[in-house]
Order: structure tokens, then C-alpha cells, then sequence
């Protein structure tokens, strides 16, 4: 660099200093990676059956057992071939929502409640938003992972499309997951206790893996139903995931589905940090 | 040495026992809402999986009666709520109060014992899960999925799948030393609640697999509520039973015996 | 029992002969109390006087009847603990060494609860919590969750559970570690006025000053074992001196004989040149005692030899003095 000069051999070793002092995101961001990738490398394992295993067992249950009962009717199947083909797709974005906010509920909430990593953070350079941007990278980026590592073992089933089926849907299932776990982590830096977590998971999140149509098409809803179903961002997951899957794309309809899950990452990631910068001021 | 005349015990077992209930019924008025929401679990299931999947599949047959699908999982959904409620309780909540509260260290230095607690808190467990019980079995009344009298025994078959559970997941949380042990707990729980013949029928197993699931204790108490709530019992009932009361009362002696070497070091 | 009955109970509160207890079996075993003798009369207010590690707390739980004893013979209130643990346990009142109150129940309920798992009905179960809160000094937090309380609050909870139950025999392992001196004083006066209404005390602590205003007798222990046994009085007569003089050297100050002192500890040098002036010397890292009936005489021939100690100090003997004499260790290391 330039400004490197002869004189001021301790600049070669450190990165310019911002004026103020400030740190760009993205140096703060690597600064915390040892952090994340301690964090997640000694938390994996502990984690190995409820991120792989048990989703597993669900497409068999549902889709090859349960769904051995029902008749392959591509029009009772929103264009599946037959009920595993459906039902795997949905799982997996219902799957990538389940895992975001597990990430960012009980976890956050102890980072600035119980065992105050945040606190520790944020004495540092680092700032908060900082702070939030990188754990929700690290969640998005574990998220992406277990949605890819699901994809791939469930690729002998022979439930995609097209060759590029599995790539477009993890796009799909990674960005759904990103969306929620915005959306719990401005949640998880505005409640008190953490009791309330269980009444969300219990009214919102369980809910919504049932009826936002990762099990059955969300026609069988009635028309009331449907409609409500469509509201919710997990269902333009799912069926943006599934149309991505099963090669049935329809150009207007995932146009929707990818804006839908963008602005509400949007305004989740914002709802985050302002959460996150409220919290750490009191 | 002689024994001055005696000092009355304060408590009889039934006492000491209710007191560890009513303990947690103090605990448990701040929690209301998550009290209510526990409710609507099985309730969710039954609406997504039997009526949302059921529109794509016709009828089961079961013990030579044919019924709706929705009328086939919502016993299905009463055994798996009293189960998975039962492992909550004695996994989660009871390790809590084990590890982290050390809630039993105080107790015990009272003149409850360690019979009294584990009794407790199998209690306590079974009057919130009876409780969710009793209410799946009013919405299916209201969904009009009950037909016969024999429905009434589902409640204490589902208290007697809860039971079971709750001691054996009790006794095993003893063992437990950090929370990174329940990924156990989902190890186990997960494909007993898939695969008992919950949402589809034995039938979809064959062979050895199908006599596997067949000895397993979820199987047996989702198969006594269907007997029930269809009306079609038979003398496997009775085996399903003894199977559950069996599994309850060893575990219960296993958590008594474990407390002791665990608390009264 | 009616009081005339409490009265003419000659039993002890606690007797026990060659009690024993080890942690663990085979390899790994443990022995933890080697095989000691008690006798608590009623009334009394007795304490365990020792070092970490001595099984002090290990002794406390086996008196509490929560913890079975490994071999030797245990009665207290006249019963054996094995057989009538919760009959025995129905007149304690313990205050364990560590906070083992419900976060789960607030300050108050924490209280009633306790007063219920005792079989205490509702009603005198929520007025003797009241009183107790008022003894303590909590009323105010009576609502509030017991995480939020400071670590002496928590404390001070703790003892008033302990109290619940109006107990003929109270245990207090470490009472007032972590109290503010003004709490310990009111509680050190509230545990006074218990024993004059006839409850029996058993206090353990690090506190010399705690053991000597409070203890009508003590049991210094040691690695499991009793090393003395007597009132406060009584065992610093037997095994110390009247006075202490107290002598701290610089750390250049090397005595004649230490040459190349660096690094000595300076006070091990100089024993040697103090040590025919009194009964004995003690040599600690930072101080030298020397025991003697006149501690004033000490120091002044002390200064004729020509020594120059940087500090000095001139005391009565304590039970910390007993104790480094019993064991050769400081009681608060
Ligand atoms: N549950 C246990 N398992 C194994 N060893 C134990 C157990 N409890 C105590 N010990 C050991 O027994 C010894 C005596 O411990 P104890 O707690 O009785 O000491 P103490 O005199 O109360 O000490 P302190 O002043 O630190 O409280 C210690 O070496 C301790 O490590
Ligand atoms: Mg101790």
C-alpha cells in the first residue's frame, strides 16, 4: 500500500485505522469468526441428531412410509410425482426454519443474559450491530450447511426435478432460514424472560411447520385457510423451495415468494439490530 | 441405645408427596400461558397431519373396522402427547431441577424423602399431561371422531402412558450430566414418535421390523387408545397394560434407588 | 415430648464414636472423616473449628441425616439417622454451606414451602415466614425472586429457612461467610438469644473470633480427625501462651548466619536468633511468633539483640494460635 511508509513500520502489521476508530463490518465480523467457529466446532456434535438425524426420520415416516398410503396424483400434489417428492422439499425449508430459530432463541438470549459473551464482545472496538451481523451470519451459514447436507443425503430418493433442482431449493431453504432468524433475534433481544420463547415456539413457529404447507398442499385448507397460509413467510419458503425442487417453477409466483422472503429478511435484519442496540444500552 | 419417647413424624408419604405438587403448582402460576399453549400441540397435529394429509388418503383399517384417517391419528396424537409431555417433565424439567436448582438438596433436608420426590414429580407430571388429556379427548368429541363409551378409559390409558414414561426418562435423566445429553433424549424420542404407528398403520412394516415395533412402549400406547377410542378392545389391551405399568413402576424404584446414591453422599 | 420430658433427657443431642465417612469405593475411596467421637449436649452451642478439606461439612451432613454414615455409630436426638432420618430430620434446622434456596419460588414462598415440606399447615406456614423475613431483615423482598437478592441476602434467607421449623438442634455450616460485619453481629445476637430459649447450636467456620464469642465448646478438626477438643478458654491455656509477639523482617534483612540469602524466606533465618525467648517460635511466611507469657518482654530483648524487624506486634493468644500449634498450619491459608 501506499501510504505504507518506511518510517511507520507498526502499520505493515495492522490494518489502517479507521478515523474515528471505527471498525468496517466486515473486519469486525472477522475479528469474531474465531469466536463462531470455536463455538460451532465444539457444539456440533451435540447437535448431530436434532440438525440431521431427526429430519431424516421424518421423510421416512411421513414421505416413504406414510406416504406409501397415498396415490401418486400430480394434481393432488401441487405437480409432486408422488407424496415423497413433496413432502421433502417443504421439510427441508420447514427444517431450515426450525434450526434458524433455534439458533438465535435460547443462544442469544444467553449471550447477553446468562453467560454475557456479548457484553465481552462489545467492550472490544467492535460494535454492536457488529456484533448482531455476525451472529446472524454464523446462523445463516450453519442453517445453509444442515439444509445442504439434507439435500444431498435425500438425493437417492430421487425427489428433484432437475440437476440443478437441489441447488436452486437450497438457495430457497438457506434465504428462509435467513429470514427467520432475523426475525427470532429481534424477538429473543426484547422479552424479559425466557419462558416466552416457549409460548412463540408453541403458537408461531410449531404451527407454522404444520400448516404452511411442508406436509400437504395448503389447498386442503378451505379457501379461508389457503389464503391465511399464504400470508405467512414460511409457506413462500416452502413453495418456492418445492417449485425450485420438482422443476414446476412459475415465473410470477416465485417472483412473489423470493420478494416476500428478501423484504421480510430486510426488515428482520433491521428489527435484529435495532433490538440488539436497544438491549445492550440498558 | 434406647429411644426416647417418640418425636412424631410430621408426614405421611401421601403428604410429603403432594407437597413436591404443590410446590410446582406455586411455580407454575407465573407460567399460565405456557400451561394453556402445552394444550395445543397434539391439537395442531391432529388438524395438520389428520385432516390437511387425511384429505389424501381414504380409510385404514383397524382391528377389522374401517375408519377415517383423522379418526385413525388423533388416538395416535393422544398417546404421543402424554409421551412427549412425559419426557419434557422428566428429562428437561426434572434435570434442571436435579442439576441446576439442586431443588432436592434443600428437600431432602427436611423429612420428605426420595420416594416422596420421585412420586412428586411424577405426580405433578401427570396432573398437567392428564389435564391436556382430558381436553384432546373433548375436541375429539367435538370433531366428532368418538363413538363409543370405551373412550372414557382412553384418559387413564393416556395417564398410564404417561406414567410409564415419565419414571423410565426420570431414572435415565439421572444418569444425565450436561445438557448435551439430551440430544439422547431426541435420538430416541424422535423415531418412537414417527414410527409407533402413530400416523400410519403397523402394517406399513414388515416382517421382523413390524414384531420390533410391535414390542416397543409407544406402540403399546398408541395401539390401547385406538382400542379405545374405536371401541374395538381386545385382550392385547390387558398385555399393552401391564407392558405400561410394569415399565412404570421399575423405573420409579430405579429413580428412588438413584437419588439415594446421587443426593444422600 | 413435653418439656419436663425435653428437660430430663440426659441423652445427648449428638453422640458419636468412631464415626467415619469415605467418598467413592475401591481405588478412588476417600476418607474423608476418620473416625471421631462426639458428645453435643442440649443446650449447648458447639463448633467445628478447621481448615478447608478438614471434614467439617462431611461431619454436618451426617448430622443432618442426609448423608449415611460410613462406618462407626451416629444418634442424634437419642435415634440412629439410618432408620429415623426423617423423624430426626422433622427437629433440624440446617443452614448448609452452600445457598440451596428454590430460584424457581420467591423470597417469601421459598419460606412457606419449606415451612409445608415440614408438614406445617398453610396459614402458620405464611405467619412464620412473615416473622422470619422480619428477623432477617427482608420483608421488603419478600416479593422478589431470589436471583435478584445479593449474595448476604441470599445468606440471610438461607438461615432464616433454617429457622422454620423452630428446630431443638441447629446446624450452621459457615453461617456468615459472605454477611456484611454489621449482619454478621445481628446474627451472632440472634443466635444468642436462640440458645438462651434452649436450641442447640453446631457452628462450623474459618472465624476464630465467631468460635470464641459463639462456642460454649469446639472440636478443632483436622484431615478428618479431632486434634483438640475443649471450650475456647480452656484450649488456649492448654496449648498456647498468654501473649504473641508478632515479628515481621524485610526481605533484604538476612539474619548473620544467612549468607547468600536471596530469596530466603527471612523470618525461617531469624527463628534461630529469637528462638530461647519465648516457650516457642512459629515461623510463617510473612510474620515470626514467638510465644511467651510477656510479649512486651519479648520485643524488648528482641531490639538488645540488635535485631531490627520492620513490624511488630504484640497480641493474646487466639484459637488461630492452638491451631497452627495442633496442625502446623494457619487456619486461613
Ligand atoms: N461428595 C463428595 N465426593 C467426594 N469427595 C468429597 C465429597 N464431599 C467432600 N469430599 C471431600 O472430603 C474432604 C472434606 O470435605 P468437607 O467438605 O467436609 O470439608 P470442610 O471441612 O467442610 O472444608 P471447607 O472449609 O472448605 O468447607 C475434602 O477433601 C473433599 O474433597
Ligand atoms: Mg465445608
Amino acid at each position: 500500500m501506499a501510504t505504507t511508509q518506511p518510517t511507520q513500520p507498526a502499520q505493515r502489521t495492522r490494518p489502517a485505522p479507521h478515523p474515528s476508530g471505527r471498525l468496517s463490518t466486515v473486519t469486525a465480523v472477522r475479528r469474531m469468526a474465531p469466536y463462531w467457529l470455536t463455538v460451532s466446532l465444539r457444539t456440533w456434535r451435540g447437535s448431530v441428531v436434532s440438525a440431521f438425524l431427526a429430519p431424516i426420520f421424518y421423510v421416512v415416516a411421513m414421505g416413504v412410509l406414510l406416504g406409501g398410503f397415498i396415490a401418486s396424483d400430480r394434481a393432488r400434489l401441487e405437480g409432486a410425482p408422488d407424496y415423497l417428492s413433496f413432502i421433502v422439499p417443504g421439510l427441508v425449508a420447514g427444517h431450515a426454519m426450525q434450526t434458524a430459530v433455534a439458533d438465535t432463541s435460547w443462544p442469544v438470549f444467553s449471550n447477553f443474559k446468562w453467560n454475557r459473551v456479548y457484553d465481552s464482545m462489545v467492550a472490544t472496538p467492535i460494535a454492536v450491530r457488529q456484533v448482531a451481523f455476525a451472529h446472524l451470519f454464523f446462523v445463516w451459514a450453519r442453517v445453509t450447511a444442515v439444509c445442504a447436507i439434507f439435500d444431498l443425503v435425500v438425493a437417492p430418493f430421487g425427489v428433484y426435478g432437475s440437476w440443478w433442482g437441489p441447488f436452486a431449493a437450497l438457495a430457497a431453504q438457506s434465504l428462509t432460514g435467513l429470514t427467520f432468524a432475523t426475525l427470532m433475534y429481534g424477538y429473543a433481544c426484547r422479552i424479559e424472560t425466557d419462558a416466552a420463547f416457549g409460548v412463540v415456539f408453541r403458537l408461531a413457529i410449531f404451527p407454522l411447520f404444520l400448516f404452511s404447507g411442508a406436509f400437504f398442499p395448503v389447498a386442503n385448507l378451505g379457501a379461508v385457510g389457503e389464503r391465511v397460509a399464504q400470508l405467512t413467510p414460511l409457506w413462500h419458503g416452502v413453495n418456492l423451495s418445492r417449485m425450485l425442487s420438482l422443476d414446476t417453477v412459475d415465473l410470477s409466483t416465485a417472483a412473489i415468494n423470493l420478494a416476500v422472503l428478501l423484504a421480510v429478511a430486510v426488515l428482520g435484519g433491521w428489527w435484529a439490530v435495532s433490538g440488539l442496540e436497544k438491549r445492550m444500552q440498558s | 441405645m434406647s429411644i426416647p419417647a417418640g418425636i412424631p413424624l410430621p408426614l405421611t408419604s401421601v403428604q410429603a408427596t403432594w407437597l413436591l405438587v404443590e410446590r410446582n403448582i406455586i411455580t407454575y402460576r407465573s407460567a399460565w400461558k405456557l400451561f394453556i399453549t402445552g394444550f395445543l400441540e397434539p391439537v395442531f397435529y391432529l388438524l395438520s397431519i389428520g385432516i390437511g394429509v387425511g384429505q389424501l388418503i381414504d380409510t385404514f383399517e383397524f382391528n377389522g373396522q374401517t375408519i377415517p384417517y383423522a379418526e385413525f391419528v388423533a388416538p395416535g396424537m393422544l398417546a404421543a402427547s402424554a409421551f412427549n409431555g412425559a419426557l419434557m417433565d422428566s428429562c428437561f424439567n426434572f434435570f434442571f431441577k436435579l442439576k441446576h436448582l439442586r431443588l432436592y438438596d434443600s428437600v431432602l433436608a427436611t423429612p420428605v424423602g426420595t420416594a416422596d420426590v420421585a412420586r412428586g414429580e411424577v405426580i405433578w407430571g401427570q396432573l398437567r399431561g392428564g389435564s391436556y388429556s382430558a381436553a384432546f379427548l373433548v375436541v375429539m368429541l367435538l370433531l366428532g371422531y368418538i363413538h363409543t363409551w370405551w373412550a372414557v378409559l382412553a384418559l387413564p390409558a393416556a395417564l398410564l402412558i404417561g406414567f410409564a414414561f415419565s419414571a423410565v426418562a426420570m431414572a435415565c435423566t439421572t444418569w444425565f450430566t450436561s445438557w448435551q445429553d439430551f440430544e439422547k433424549v431426541t435420538l430416541v424420542q424422535t423415531p418412537l414418535f414417527l414410527f409407533s404407528a402413530t400416523f400410519f398403520p403397523v402394517t406399513a412394516f414388515d416382517g421382523w421390523l413390524r414384531w420390533v415395533v410391535e414390542c416397543t412402549p409407544l406402540y403399546r400406547g398408541v395401539v390401547l387408545c385406538r382400542e379405545l377410542t374405536t371401541g374395538t378392545v381386545t385382550l392385547d389391551s390387558l398385555v399393552s397394560v401391564v407392558y405400561l405399568m410394569v415399565m412404570g413402576v421399575v423405573g420409579l424404584l430405579v429413580v428412588r434407588k438413584r437419588l439415594d446414591t446421587l443426593l444422600l453422599t | 415430648m413435653t418439656e419436663s420430658e425435653i428437660a430430663s433427657t440426659a441423652e445427648p443431642m449428638i453422640w458419636a464414636r468412631g464415626l467415619r465417612k469415605s467418598f467413592g469405593t475401591g481405588e478412588s475411596a476417600f476418607e474423608a472423616v476418620k473416625g471421631i467421637d462426639l458428645d453435643v449436649r442440649r443446650g449447648e452451642a458447639f463448633g467445628f473449628l478447621g481448615p478447608n478439606g478438614a471434614g467439617k461439612s462431611s461431619t454436618m451432613r451426617m448430622i443432618a441425616a442426609v448423608s449415611p454414615v460410613t462406618a462407626g455409630e451416629l444418634r442424634i436426638l437419642g435415634r440412629d439417622p439410618e432408620t429415623d432420618g426423617p423423624a430426626i430430620r422433622a427437629r433440624l434446622g440446617v443452614c448448609p454451606q452452600e445457598d440451596t434456596l428454590d430460584s424457581e419460588l420467591n423470597v417469601r414462598d421459598n419460606l412457606v414451602i419449606y415451612a409445608r415440606y415440614f408438614g406445617i399447615g398453610r396459614a402458620d406456614a405464611r405467619a412464620r415466614a412473615d416473622e422470619l423475613l422480619e428477623l432477617v431483615n427482608l420483608t421488603e423482598k419478600a416479593k422478589a425472586k431470589v436471583d435478584d437478592l445479593s449474595g448476604g441476602m441470599k445468606r440471610r434467607l438461607t438461615i432464616a429457612r433454617s429457622l422454620v421449623n423452630r428446630p431443638d438442634l441447629l446446624l450452621l455450616d459457615e453461617p456468615t461467610t459472605g454477611l456484611d460485619p454489621q449482619a454478621r453481629h445481628v446474627l451472632w445476637d440472634q443466635l444468642f438469644r436462640l440458645k438462651q430459649q434452649g436450641v442447640t447450636l453446631v457452628i462450623t467456620t474459618h472465624y476464630m473470633d465467631e468460635a470464641e464469642q459463639l462456642c460454649d465448646r469446639l472440636v478443632v478438626m483436622d484431615k478428618g480427625v479431632v486434634a483438640a477438643e475443649g471450650s475456647p478458654a480452656a484450649l488456649i491455656r492448654e496449648h498456647s501462651s498468654r501473649e504473641v509477639a508478632e515479628l515481621r523482617f524485610g526481605l533484604g534483612d538476612v539474619g548473620a548466619d544467612g549468607a547468600d540469602g536471596a530469596g530466603a524466606n527471612p523470618h525461617e533465618t531469624h527463628a534461630a536468633d529469637v528462638a530461647d525467648l519465648g516457650d516457642r517460635v512459629e515461623v510463617l511466611p510473612d510474620r515470626l511468633l514467638v510465644y511467651s507469657a510477656d510479649g512486651d518482654e519479648v520485643l524488648e530483648a528482641v531490639h538488645d539483640r540488635g535485631l531490627r524487624p520492620v513490624a511488630t506486634l504484640v497480641r493474646r493468644s487466639t484459637l488461630e494460635d492452638v491451631f497452627l500449634r495442633l496442625t502446623g498450619r494457619t487456619l486461613v491459608d
